[in-house]
């Protein structure tokens, strides 16, 4: 809703005073309630809580019913939360709005889903929504409420939605250092839940004598594969203590600002010393994580090399291409032609051989892509190139190229990496390839970023008539963008192809790009840190717990709205991306903010400084 | 440093022949000539839509002139990319200023310096844009979106100038300023050109751009119809009527 304009007449009269600030707006607090249920209601009706009642991650408690839970506590919490502050108001002094709002948010969402209940029990309604699975009929009732009666139940999932409403509400009631170690607490418990397995692995696989050690943390900490009661404790413990630890006492000078304050030589050390210990972390850790865990990062690590790819082309220079999968598919097919003995040249070289052809491959299908689109913007730009994926693909799937590349049939019998006479087989010993190739790609994107290029790409992204009046080549930009994106993809490629052996068109549809793009997108445009957590999350998440996989898409897409509503610039923005987000929001602009500091420290002395209706 | 030529004596750094503009099948220039020469300040007035905007644009090679010739330094340039006419020398200040609202002052002030490589003279010019726009260096960290009009506009002074450009041309330096902005502008344009460079500016306001230009051009619908010099212009009675009406 339209916030009222305050007339400047008004702030002017109302001085050095505040006004004071609504409080909790109740009637908002009941649509998020009823948003709640909704969410509940398609969350259960599109078999998802039953298809993650399987995994318990806390106690008995399983990811199906903590998602549900989950539902109530957000939500209660966004009901709960008093509006922003306008410039002008005094903050709302937290009190029973906060607590009232989050029970009527949990409340009204309890009654939708105990509705919606009701109405799976009386009626068939399954031939309404066909989607609906069978199982959920016949399940759902028992399943929802715990495996008590229709009536009880019911008054169950109410009283306990309401409940967890209020809950979650009274956290604004908190002081905002306290609520933020809570949040972390619940956060890391739910974190430590889900990735039950991972941490279980990772405890018990320790091929050190370490294991002696951490082993028994693990039986201490999980029970049956899902966090124990101390297990919550120690972990709730841990991540509130660190919250209040690191929110305590004076600031702490950042961490950078120090280190720019060592003597060169010493600055120099530190950072080779960082960069040796996270290296060597890296580099031991498939040894920790076991099998299976390599195997997703792999996966991860592989759409990360293209997302790092994509966040050049998109993200630096921001020419949104949604074929990007081309380029993916290009490096894949010109490894695999010259690597396997029965491809159509059934040449059999070794990898390293094939590298520079894939650089030489996705460089020319990057001019390809980019040269007839240099004078399209935006929307047209990504439609075009939407289409050149699409293209690709059915190129490496058409009859009339099948001599080469094979058509349906693909190319099999890609052959391993082999370093000298080791060959990397296995995910454990494939991790170190992938790895070589993001800390290439890594190297390439922060370097790029500084440079010159990356210059006149951010003037580009920005206003590319003007980027062209400061001098940039706008054709140069474009195809250099086009070009790098499209080699670190073929790197990608060239990858998957060693990695699964055999490769197939089909493997390279749209649903490649897209993922590719919600990675960036949802990790931070143009932010490494970023991208790689995105990567992380968005791809290796689903392959460790399966039972996502069907949902994928629902979750990525679910994900895209969320972060376009409430954080446009992603998860772990890069400085410039967010402020182009919040164009408008001055709040947003870090240095306006301290330097506003640095004049309070100042002049302390002299009188506050009129919050409104100045100049 | 270019020196300052003896103003009208040597030949026009930056002239116009003849030249004809066409966006497609529509005509907006008319066989337009103007001479600028070096160290002048020249100003090109005329109404909305009379094709000011369009003449920077044909000068800068963002569009390419159907008919008649660029000339710099004696060179034909029509044709010629933008990106090699601001290596060769001309830059500008757009019109609505274009600042890259989104980066810093101080990164808007190194793009303007984008083609230079001389580390050192970089610098230098960084400290005589702050010395023209004091105000600026203590704004260098901040966003530029979130800079006031007039504030803008300095730096959008400042970054053509960064590029130590021999023209540089001005599209409309006074729209959307408060009147005793719009004076000090004038004023530091007066000071830039000064200091040796070379300036072509497009205005609406004719009494303030003739009262600091040398020669003024009048253009009506894509037409050269006045060209004398500035003080000429401000006593010719078809000026005073149509353009420095109330005052
Ligand atoms: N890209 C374009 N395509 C088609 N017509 C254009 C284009 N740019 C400008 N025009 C037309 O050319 C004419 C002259 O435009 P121009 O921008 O040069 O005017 P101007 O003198 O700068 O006006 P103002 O004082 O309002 O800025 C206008 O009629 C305009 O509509
Ligand atoms: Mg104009």
């Amino acid at each position: 809703m339209a916030e009222q304009a305050i007339p400047a007449e008004v702030l002017e009269a109302a001085g050095p005073t505040l006004l004071p600030a609504r409080g909790v707006d109740l009637r908002r607090s009941a649509r998020l309630g009823l948003t709640a249920g909704g969410v509940a209601v398609f969350v259960s009706a599109n078999g998802m809580v039953e298809a993650f009642s399987k995994r318990d991650i806390v106690g008995p408690i399983s990811l199906g019913y903590a998602m549900l839970l989950g539902v109530a506590l957000g939500f209660g919490y966004l009901a709960g939360r008093p509006p922003q502050v306008l410039q002008g108001f005094a903050a709302p002094r937290p009190g029973w709005r906060n607590l009232v709002g989050g029970l009527l948010a949990g409340a009204v969402a309890g009654a939708v889903m105990a509705v919606f209940l009701v109405l799976i029990a009386t009626f068939e309604v399954r031939r309404i929504f066909l989607n609906i699975g069978p199982e959920l009929v016949r399940e759902a009732p028992r399943l929802l409420t715990v495996g008590q009666d229709l009536g009880p139940g019911l008054a169950l999932i109410f009283g306990l939605a309401t409940a967890l409403g209020g809950l979650a509400g009274t956290l604004h009631l908190l002081r905002e250092r306290w609520r933020r170690a809570v949040l972390a607490a619940v956060l890391w418990v739910v974190l430590f839940g889900l990735l039950a397995s991972v941490v279980i692995q990772v405890l018990r696989g320790i091929q050190t004598q370490l294991r002696l050690w951490t082993a028994p943390i693990a039986d201490v900490l999980y029970a049956g594969g899902a966090l124990s009661v101390a297990g919550v404790a120690l972990v709730a413990a841990a991540a509130f203590g660190a919250s209040l630890l690191r929110t305590s006492g004076r600031r702490r000078r950042p961490l950078r600002r120090r280190l720019d304050q060592l003597p060169d030589t010493s600055r120099r050390l530190v950072r080779v010393a960082v960069l040796a210990v996270l290296l060597l972390g890296l580099g031991l850790l498939p040894q920790i994580l076991g099998s299976f865990l390599s195997e997703v990062l792999n996966i991860a690590g592989i759409f990360l090399l293209m997302a790092l790819g994509l966040n050049i082309v998109v993200g630096f220079a921001g020419l949104l291409d949604l074929g990007y999968v081309a380029f993916f598919a290009v490096g894949a097919y010109t490894t695999a032609l010259l690597i396997s003995p029965q491809s159509s040249l059934g040449l059999g070289w070794v990898f390293w051989a094939a590298v520079p052809f894939v650089i030489l491959a996705s460089a020319v299908a990057g001019l390809m892509v980019g040269t007839p689109v240099l004078r399209m913007r935006g929307d047209y730009l990504a439609i075009v190139t939407l289409g050149f994926g699409e293209i690709a693909r059915l190129l490496f799937l058409s009859d009339w190229l099948k001599p080469v590349f094979g058509g349906a049939q693909g190319i099999i019998r890609i052959r391993d990496i082999t370093i000298g006479p080791v060959e990397l087989r296995g995910p454990q010993a494939f991790f170190y390839a992938i790895f070589l190739f993001v800390l290439l790609a890594t190297y390439i994107t922060y370097a790029l970023q500084d440079s010159r290029i990356g210059r006149a790409w951010a003037a580009m992204r920005e206003d590319e008539s003007v980027a062209e009046a400061m001098g940039v080549n706008i054709v140069v930009a474009k195809l250099s963008a086009f070009v790098v994106g499209a080699m670190l993809a073929g790197f990608g490629g060239a990858l998957f192809a060693t990695k699964i052996g055999s490769i197939f068109p089909h493997s390279f549809n749209v649903i490649v790009s897209i993922t590719v793009l919600v990675v960036i997108i949802v990790g931070g445009m143009a932010s490494v840190p970023g991208v790689v957590v995105g990567a992380l999350v968005l791809v290796g998440l689903p392959e460790l717990l399966r039972e996502f996989e069907e949902y994928r898409f629902l979750l990525y897409g679910a994900l895209l709205i969320f972060m376009m509503v409430n954080r446009p610039e992603g998860f772990i923005p890069s400085g410039r991306r967010a402020q182009e987000l919040h164009e408008e929001d001055m709040a947003q602009d870090a240095w306006l903010r301290e330097r506003a500091a640095d004049e309070r420290e100042a002049d302390v002395t002299a009188p506050a400084p009129r919050k409104a209706g100045e100049g | 440093m270019s020196e300052r030529g003896e103003v009208g004596e040597a030949g026009p750094i930056l002239e116009l022949r003849g030249v004809s503009t066409h966006y497609g099948p529509i005509q907006v220039l008319r066989e337009v000539s103007i001479e600028i020469r070096p160290g002048e300040i020249v100003c090109l007035l005329g109404g909305n839509a009379s094709g000011k905007t369009t003449t920077l644009k044909t000068i800068l090679g963002y569009v390419v002139p159907t008919r008649g010739d660029v000339m710099l330094d004696g060179q034909r340039v029509n044709g010629t990319r933008t990106q090699r006419l601001v290596e060769l020398g001309i830059s500008m200040v757009p019109e609505n200023r274009r600042l890259f609202k989104r980066m810093t002052v101080r990164e808007n002030l190194e793009l303007g310096a984008y083609l230079r490589r001389d580390k050192a003279a970089i610098a230098e010019d960084f400290e005589r844009v702050f010395t023209l726009f004091p105000r600026m260096k203590e704004r260098l960290g901040q966003r530029a979106g979130t800079l006031s009009g007039g504030e803008q506009q300095m730096v959008a002074m400042g970054r053509a100038l960064m590029a130590r450009p021999k023209v540089l041309l001005m599209d409309e330096p006074s729209m959307g300023l408060a009147p005793v902005l719009v004076e000090q502008n004038f004023e530091l344009i007066q000071q830039v050109n000064e200091q040796g460079t070379t300036i072509f500016v497009v205005e609406q306001n004719a009494s303030m751009a003739l009262s600091i230009a040398d020669h003024g051009y009048v253009l009506q619908t894509g037409r050269v119809v006045l060209a004398d010099t500035a003080q000429n212009l401000l006593d010719h009675p078809q000026m005073r009527e149509a353009y420095l009406g109330e005052l």
